[in-house]
């Protein structure tokens, strides 16, 4: 029998302000245990949560660059559950009234673009951190992440497949980290991710019972919990077995997922209109006001630059992917405009070597000013791209000024004809049998006699003129 | 000196024509507090050592500039154990709080401190604010300065049995369904709950958050008045303040009654209360309509649901606010447990009340799945008639006038057992927090017993100084403060 998964995907990006969402300590991750904390991210009695205006900029911001409908009113509501990182025993989040709804994503599948449609987006505060492995007799809690700005994004079932889901997460945070909004660091939590499965019948209208996977951290991750709990539930509908509405984790050494807690533990959360707070009201000009903050976005740009900038779909795919990169690739085309010839150095060279020395972008010491000195050095005949290549690898630990290295290392071509014409005839005197084949109008031994010439002249020789020369030997000899 | 009899206006008074230093007088406060606190029970923390300081450093501004002094430099106050203090232990009438030391100032003990004020001590309440009698403390229950047997009424019992038995000549207490106009009618004080929003509850321990106020319980209405003015006004830290500018106070108090229309229920009303409180009651109505004050008869057809209303809301929001104490971070944690959910059982078991117990349990039960909507949307939809009829009768007339308590200080120990008739006491007082009114509570004269009855003046939203007005004009004409001297501690 065949099968259809059915997923939705519910991500916590926590937003990139300043401050916390209640109170005014700072956002930041990796700050020594409880340093940044106050009454109100603590919990302590008697304090009041202050909504960070930024927080909700920023979470209108992504609403928005999801196609939501962002509502004038949105109210925020206490979800009510006892735990030792959840200080107030109620997370401050929305609930029946939330910020924004009906947004979608495209994503590229072998049928073209689909859309996976967004439910909704709210707002919420994260809790703190259970340290388990501090001492074997004791729990420890870092409250530094308490009251970290969150936003949830809940997907619609309209997902397939793993590689769906994973492919949506991508664009999810590439989306996210363009406009500003999340840094999209899955490592360290910034960006996190739990699935919703159901497995049917291809082609059927109902939903099988669904379980929920947390904790899908990486992309990976995803991909592989995903294809395991699917399989699960295939496994149990062959066997006539029931489905368990349960939460599952993903155990990535023995590659099953484990139920997480069972049903009769499953929390009434006792939701209700958090007093503390008024209502969330948004001006349609304050809606407006905020969409200013929006950049363009990875598909626009792609757009762009394969309409505009004349490049190859598949190359701006991939500039597109990271914004750092397509900003570097935007700041090289302002100083010189040759997009295609900057596009492939960057693709071809720049990211290679990235990613053997595994920094980014904003890390290397290549400048956009050195890269473009670089090619444009080609475009001048000066140097070959071959050169620019072992020239650019250089440049990681050489600061020098491009011209110095070339000359130093001799990477200058050779444009002295003379000396070149020299060199030609030598060659064509050590070959008569190569030469009597072109007279014979062989053109393709033209390619032999530019490769002993590059061979003699070591690589120093621009290919185009120099092809005019030999041919002109060649025909005179 | 005999500091028994002094509010905050005579104590200014005092201090400016320098009859007495601040350290002086704090001390005579604080040995006061010592000497009566054994009979009456009605401060749970006296803070000797930082009021000392607090008062030396006031008596300095004096010497230094005698012009430009705060408005309660050097006064000495204490307050309902249920505002943090910095570095004073902070209770709130609870064993999970017992040891609990706040490391910051709520912002109404930050405002008293920055008009002045010397806090001395904290004040005893019913836990958590859970209670019409005070004999809800984990400290004990406060003895009525008018009669040791009966109750000060409560929550803010410790305070209201404070200031009329001359402890503190004035004090702040906290209303969620009455809890500052009760006692102060049981005690022979004035109480005042101001509108919802008009004073910070930033730093105020919460229990039911949408109803929580603070407010000054007084021997006059012009300390009311200096005390509204210090506390009230908008907080950046308490999103539910309202940015209304806050009117001086202290100037309202001519008493004109010119202006006044006065509403009053009908009769049909006041049925099964006692009959010394409904006479007390009409003798004001006389009063009133003696001075030409038009008296126009209003309905509020809907506040007789006010209790069972309230008894959703509070119960519900404070299961949610006292989820906080579980013994992970601060406060009473067992010391007896096998693992996380067994602390968390445990803490509480032995941290909380059997009062705050049942609340906690009816608030979690309303707001449980599948009973939201009988229980809590229901009730805050009733919520809104209720405010609507307060709001219609305010279209007729200027202010409301009501008892404040069916009866009397009823004798400790009496309704204990009897939950549901503690509830009901709190009919007249409940529908003003639910439609977030102003109300002033004024006492009305004895009963045969000599125990204190009380009225409330009840305003429309931040019209404070109109009900000032009218309590200033009150106090005047009926002499209602001199059973203040039936006090003898």
């Amino acid at each position: 029998m065949k099968y259809e998964a059915v997923i939705g995907l519910e991500v916590h990006a926590q937003l990139k302000t300043k401050t916390k969402i209640f109170c005014g300590c700072p956002n930041e991750f990796g700050a020594l245990p409880n340093t940044n904390v106050c009454p109100v991210c603590l919990g302590l009695p008697g304090a009041l949560p202050v909504l960070n205006r930024y927080a909700v900029e920023l979470a209108v911001r992504a609403a928005l660059a999801l196609n939501c409908k962002v509502h004038n009113e949105s109210r925020f509501a206490r979800k009510n559950y006892f735990y030792p990182d959840l200080p107030k025993g109620y997370q401050i989040t929305q609930y029946d009234k939330p910020l924004a709804t009906d947004g979608y994503i495209e994503i590229e599948t072998d049928s073209g673009l689909k859309k996976i449609r967004i439910m909704r987006i709210h707002l919420e505060e994260d809790a703190g951190k259970d340290l388990h492995d501090i001492s074997p007799d004791h729990s420890y809690i870092d409250f530094n992440r308490s009251g970290v700005p969150l936003i949830e994004i809940v997907s619609m079932p309209d997902i397939s497949s793993p590689e769906e889901a994973s492919k949506y997460l991508k664009n999810l945070r590439n989306i996210l980290m363009y406009i500003g909004v999340c840094d999209g660091n899955m490592e360290e939590g910034s960006l996190r991710c739990d699935a919703n499965v159901s497995v049917r019948r291809a082609g059927s209208n109902e939903f099988g019972v669904k379980t929920e996977v947390k904790n899908l951290n990486s992309f990976k991750f995803l991909e592989k919990a995903l294809a395991c709990e699917i399989e699960r539930h295939i496994r149990l509908l062959e066997s006539n077995q029931k489905i368990e509405q349960q939460t599952m984790l993903y155990d990535s050494k023995e590659q099953v997922t484990r139920p997480m807690r069972s049903k009769e533990e499953s929390h009434d959360y006792r939701y209700f209109e958090e007093p503390d707070l008024l209502p969330l009201i948004l001006t349609d000009a304050e809606i407006r006001a905020y969409a200013e903050g929006i950049c363009e976005l990875p598909q626009q740009k792609k757009k762009r630059y394969v309409e505009e900038l004349r490049l190859k779909a598949y190359d701006a795919e991939i500039l597109v992917q990271d914004k750092e990169i397509a900003d570097f690739f935007e700041e090289c085309v302002a100083l010189l405009n040759e997009p295609e010839r900057i596009a492939s150095f960057i693709i071809n060279d720049y990211l290679r070597e990235l990613n053997s020395r595994k920094i980014s972008i904003s890390q290397s010491p290549v400048t956009s000013h050195r890269l473009t000195a670089l090619i444009k050095r080609t475009i001048e005949g000066r140097i070959t791209l071959n050169m620019a290549r072992e020239i650019f690898t250089l440049l990681f630990e050489d600061s020098r000024d491009i011209d110095e290295i070339i000359k130093e290392r001799g990477y200058e071509v050779v444009n002295d004809t003379e000396e070149l014409v020299k060199s030609i005839r030598e060659i064509i005197s050590l070959h008569p049998a190569e030469l009597a084949k072109y007279k014979k109008g062989n053109m393709n031994i033209l390619g032999f006699f530019m490769g002993e010439l590059m061979k003699k002249m070591k690589g120093r020789i621009d290919p185009r003129s120099a092809k005019d020369l030999v041919k002109r030997e060649l025909d005179n000899a | 000196m005999d500091i028994s009899k002094l509010g905050i206006f005579e104590i200014k008074n005092l201090l400016l024509k320098r009859k007495i230093c601040c350290v002086e007088l704090t001390k005579l406060y604080l040995e006061r507090a010592h000497k009566l606190n054994p009979i009456l029970n009605a401060f749970i923390t006296i803070a000797d050592e930082s009021a000392i300081l607090d008062a030396r450093r006031s008596d300095e501004n004096i010497q230094k500039n005698i012009d430009s002094i705060r408005p309660l430099e050097g006064v000495p106050i204490a307050i309902k154990d249920i505002f943090v203090t910095q570095n004073l232990r902070t209770t709130c009438g609870s064993k999970i709080l017992a040891n609990f030391i706040p490391p910051y100032d709520a912002t109404v003990v930050k405002r008293l401190k920055d008009s002045g004020a010397v806090i001395f001590g904290k004040l005893n309440m019913d836990e958590f604010a859970m209670g019409s009698s005070n004999e809800n403390s984990y400290f004990g229950p406060v003895k009525n300065p008018f009669s040791p047997d009966r109750t000060p009424g409560g929550s803010s019992g410790g305070s209201a049995a404070a200031v009329a038995a001359g402890l503190t000549p004035a004090s702040i207490g906290t209303d969620t369904g009455g809890s500052i106009r009760q006692p102060a009618a049981f005690c022979g004080i004035i109480g005042m709950k101001p509108s919802y929003g008009r004073v910070s509850r930033y730093g105020m321990i919460a229990f039911a958050s949408s109803l929580d106020q603070a407010g000054p319980m007084c021997r006059s209405v012009r300390d009311c008045a200096i005390l509204l003015e210090s506390i009230a006004g908008n907080d950046p830290k308490d999103s539910t303040t309202m940015t209304t500018p806050v009117p001086h106070y202290s100037e309202w108090l001519a008493g004109d009654p010119s202006d006044i229309r006065l509403g009053v229920l009908k009769e049909g009303y006041y049925e099964g209360i006692n009959p010394e409180v409904l006479k007390a009651y009409l003798r004001v109505v006389e009063l009133f309509a003696k001075h030409n004050v038009p008296i126009v008869e209003i309905e509020l057809p809907h506040i007789k649901y006010a209790v069972a209303v309230y008894y959703i809301i509070a119960t519900s929001e404070a299961s949610s606010n006292l989820a906080r104490y579980d013994g992970v971070r601060y406060g009473h944690r067992s010391e007896d447990y096998r693992n996380l959910k067994d602390m968390y059982k445990k803490t509480r078991m032995e941290g909380f009340g059997d009062e705050v117990k049942r609340r906690i349990l009816l608030g979690t039960f309303a707001l449980s799945s599948g009973y939201y909507d009988a229980f809590f949307r229901k009730a805050s939809q009733v919520r809104r008639l209720i405010a609507n009829d307060f709001y219609r009768a305010f279209s007729k007339v200027t202010t409301i006038l009501m008892p404040v308590t069916p009866d009397v200080a009823f004798r400790l120990g009496e309704r204990v057992s009897d939950p549901l008739s503690m509830y009901l006491s709190d009919i007249f007082t409940i529908p003003v927090n639910l439609a977030g009114l102003p109300s002033i509570s004024m006492p009305a004269g004895l009963n045969r017993d000599n125990l204190p009855i009380g009225v409330q003046f009840i305003g429309k939203p931040f019209d404070e100084h109109s009900l000032l007005n009218v309590a200033a004009f009150y106090e005047r004409e009926s002499s209602c403060m001199e059973i203040l001297s039936r006090v003898s501690l």
